[in-house]
């Protein structure tokens, strides 16, 4: 830390003497951040922001590298047990913390313990519930200790599981799965994640954080994989303004930004092309249809309603393509399960559906010749969000005659109305994954998960299979179930995907080694910037 | 004069603690909670939140720990900025807010005042016409509209300023935000300092001393001057108030970490302590400008004495 601060005020002082020689420059990059992270505590962490920076500070066991496929970190190699349920981690022996101290088996026991500790109140805990106990611990039903982990030696852990879980490994790689300092935290408590004090094992360590303005990150030089960091600095920007963060990326002030209104697409590709991406991420735009709630517990209403919203036009229009048209409940881009179904509607003309979805609603006695349809849509206050319900809402007058009102409510409140079981007609809602697999996206639609589920979708038949698919070892066979799930969910249409999320990125030409990927995962480790 | 000032501190006591109670209940009763978000949190998960931050406990035993904490100064932990509490956050922001929000009045009160003069000395010439134009243009042209048309001019079309950040907290990266900030303030000062100085110049003892043939300068400088300020200073309160604790929106447009921005995200993330935080903080600002603006005029206007 001391030394790493040293070079760095003379390498400063001497490009200011030298009036800055390109050969003696840092290479910095500047990272357009899209908002300030609430912590940097991967106990308390919750936003993806949040992960941009907590993964370059500190190292998982697992990482995704650049292009989004998970490969070693903190951890060299891995073996699991036949029956799936037990895996031995061997720790890079070069894996060292920034005051460096060896990175353990211990370490991650440790940080393991903290997050399902109800007292931590860790609001992501439920990503290591498949450790074995975890659930149980962090409800204060068994002990800490019990927690199926254990050190076989110093750089040797041992993870036990409740069941298999195919996705684990991408499970380690989220940012609740990072490792804290024992030391550090006994020694400064809830101070250890301040500058100065935080001790972290990533490519990088934290040297300044001015709330609000911008924190910075210095190469770690007692990192394993040091050698290969090419950048000497990153300073994260909390660009929480989008058009702020454009602006700065247009006067050459920050070279990546995260996240600007899909509005400024065009113009932007006409003045920067390429430096544009739309990065198609693992995350789903839908309504959710109340199926409690007459006439939306007939499932030809819910799918009259699905095929009549025009999702070409949403993604085209209101999103200039920074959203694309989705009917699958998966998103594309899951390397274990390939392509997404689809309903039958999915591949006919947009007219085909709507003379197809008068008919099934004429059946279940509603639209123009039948019961006049009233219909709500509820959404959290966005500007986006917005039109696209005051287009669908045009839709479905259009072509059912049906009277749609909007009612709209900040985010918080949204949410909250929808997990407290309040009854609603349609409801805008997301999903993004916690990780890289189809089993994320199915857990939405269970009976068992009423928090998630808000439309009460109610199908044992679909949730069997869901279930299955848990002790299922054979990836090909799993991925099969799963398929069978998302079947009958899009048969049943409880949801209506209707868009799948695109991240919105601006990466300057001067940075190398950029690849997007759905997990949306670009530690800094891997780029590097030129002049 | 002394006791003038103790009383009126004495009375900011009951003042904070009404403000206080009914922004605490008031919080409470808006839908959801600071645990709510697009992603939903598991119930055990809920649970064991609420139990960390004490929000599981009857309200009135909240309502009563809050006051009793804040009376000590602490302001309890932010729900969602985990690793402060409200007293680091407001801490670590306010220094800025204060030093842009000083520029801007500085640059509000010093162009107002001197616009609105020179407006009512050539009362109805075109410079008057001219500048009250502008003057309540920049009244009605928001701020989201003032900053990124000086950006656009400034950083991205002639890369004269930095197009945001505070950086060393230098000029260069002030210039911008203290124009947007204060414009709209220095049009008000500019309309109210031109209207009473009009009033003023027609009044007796004004006319009096033009009839000696005092310097025209002197007239209005040390004579018409007083009286055409009070109305400027009554308003000098609630202005360097709302300036002082920063601007939501100007903070976001030019990327400054002040405390503006809490008013607006305490309230939607339904940030408990924060939102009482900032409420506190507002209420203190007004409760001493307004203390402030009250001795001014005690020394400007020979008719009000506070003894």
């Amino acid at each position: 830390m001391y030394f790493s601060k040293f070079t760095l005020t003379t390498a400063v002082a001497a490009s200011l003497l030298l009036g800055a020689a390109p050969a003696l420059a840092e290479a910095v990059l500047h990272r357009g951040n899209s908002g300030e992270p609430q912590t940097l505590d991967p106990s308390q962490t919750s936003l993806e922001i949040e992960a941009f920076i907590l993964k370059d500070l500190y190292e998982g066991l697992t990482i995704y590298d650049a292009a989004g496929d998970i490969v070693p970190g903190a951890a060299e190699s891995w073996t699991v047990s036949d029956d799936g349920t037990v895996y031995t981690f061997k720790i890079n022996p070069k894996a060292n913390w920034s005051d460096g101290s060896p990175v353990t088996a211990e370490d991650f026991i440790f940080s393991f313990r903290r997050v399902e500790d109800p007292k931590t109140a860790a609001g992501y805990s439920n990503i290591l519930y498949p450790i074995k106990n975890a659930e149980k611990v962090n409800k204060g039903e068994a002990k800490l200790e019990e927690l199926g982990m254990k050190a076989l030696d110093a750089k040797t852990l041992e993870i036990t599981l409740e069941r298999p879980t195919p996705f684990f490994l991408q499970l380690l790689a989220h940012q609740t799965a990072l490792p804290v300092n024992k030391a550090s935290l006994e020694k400064n408590g809830a101070e250890f994640i301040k500058p100065g004090k935080l001790v972290s094992n990533g490519a990088f360590e934290l040297a300044e954080h001015v709330q609000n303005d911008h924190l910075t990150a210095v190469k770690n030089p007692d990192y394993w994989d040091a050698a290969n960091v090419k950048l000497d600095k990153v300073i994260f920007y909390p660009t929480e303004d989008q058009a702020a963060a454009v602006r700065r990326f247009e006067a050459g002030e920050i070279q990546l930004v995260y996240n600007f209104s899909a509005d400024q697409i065009e113009r932007l590709r006409a003045s920067y092309g390429d430096q544009v991406h739309v990065n198609p991420a693992l995350s789903t735009y839908f309504y959710s249809f109340d199926t409690r709630v007459e006439p939306f517990n007939d499932v030809r209403v819910r799918r009259a309603l699905s095929m009549a919203i025009d999702r070409d036009f949403l993604s085209r229009e209101i999103y200039k393509g920074a959203q694309l048209p989705a009917y699958s409940l998966v998103p594309l881009g899951i390397t274990n399960y390939g392509k997404p179904e689809e309903p039958d509607f999915a591949t006919w003309t947009q007219i085909d559906r709507e003379d197809k979805a008068i008919e099934l609603m004429k059946e279940a006695g509603y639209g123009k010749d039948g019961k006049q349809l009233e219909i709500e849509i509820r959404y959290n206050t966005n500007p986006n969000h917005e039109a696209v319900a005051t287009a669908v809402a045009d839709m479905w007058k259009t072509v059912f005659g049906a009277k749609v009102t909007l009612s709209q409510i900040d985010i918080s409140a949204h949410y909250a109305y929808l997990k407290e079981g309040g009854k609603f007609n349609v409801a805008r809602a997301g999903w993004t994954a916690d990780y890289a697999d189809a089993e994320n996206f199915m857990t939405i639609n269970m009976k068992k998960n009423p928090t998630f589920n808000y439309g009460r979708y109610d199908n044992p038949e679909y949730d069997a299979l869901v279930e299955k698919s848990y002790t299922e070892k054979d990836p090909a066979a799993r991925s099969k179930l799963l398929h069978e799930a998302e079947a009958m969910v899009l048969r049943d249409q409880p949801i209506a995907p209707m868009m799948n999320f695109g991240q919105l990125w601006l990466v300057s030409n001067k940075v190398k080694g950029w690849v997007d990927n759905g997990s949306n995962d670009h530690l800094s480790k891997y780029f590097s910037v030129t002049e | 004069m002394f006791h003038f000032i103790l009383r009126r501190l004495a009375s900011a006591v009951p003042t904070l603690f009404i403000v206080v109670t009914i922004s605490f209940f008031l919080m409470r009763f808006a839908p959801g909670g600071p645990f709510n978000l697009e992603r939903p949190l598991p119930p055990a998960t809920m649970e064991n939140l609420m139990k960390a931050y004490h929000l599981d406990q009857p309200l009135w035993n909240q309502y009563l720990n809050y006051l009793k904490n804040a009376v000590t100064g602490d302001f309890g932990p932010s729900y969602i900025y985990k690793d402060n509490t409200i007293a680091e956050l407001i801490g670590k922001g306010l220094p800025y807010s204060v030093k842009l929000g000083s520029f801007a009045l500085l640059f509000a009160l010093i162009g107002g005042v001197l616009v609105g003069t020179l407006a009512a000395l050539r009362q109805n010439s075109f410079f008057d016409f001219l500048t009250m134009s502008v003057a309540t243009t920049g009244v009605t042209v928001p701020n989201f509209v003032v900053g990124p048309v000086l950006l656009l001019i400034f950083s991205l079309t002639f890369s004269l300023l930095p197009g945001g950040g505070w950086g060393d907290g230098s000029w260069p990266f002030l210039i911008l935000p203290v124009i947007t900030l204060g414009l709209p303030q220095l049009a008000v000062f500019a309309r109210l300092t031109r209207g009473s100085m009009i009033e003023a110049l027609h009044a007796d003892h004004i006319r009096t001393a033009k009839a000696y043939g005092l310097p025209s300068r002197s007239v209005v400088i040390t004579h018409a001057m007083r009286g055409a300020l009070l109305p400027v200073v009554s308003y000098l309160a609630p202005c360097a108030a709302a300036l002082l604790t920063g601007s939501a929106v100007v903070e976001s447009i030019f990327t400054i970490p002040g405390v503006g921005r809490y008013f607006v995200l305490g309230a939607i993330n339904r940030d408990y302590t924060l939102v009482m935080g900032t409420v506190v903080l507002v209420a203190i600002f007004v409760i001493v400008f307004n203390l402030v603006v009250d001795i001014l005029y005690g020394l400007l206007d020979p008719r009000v004495r506070h003894d």
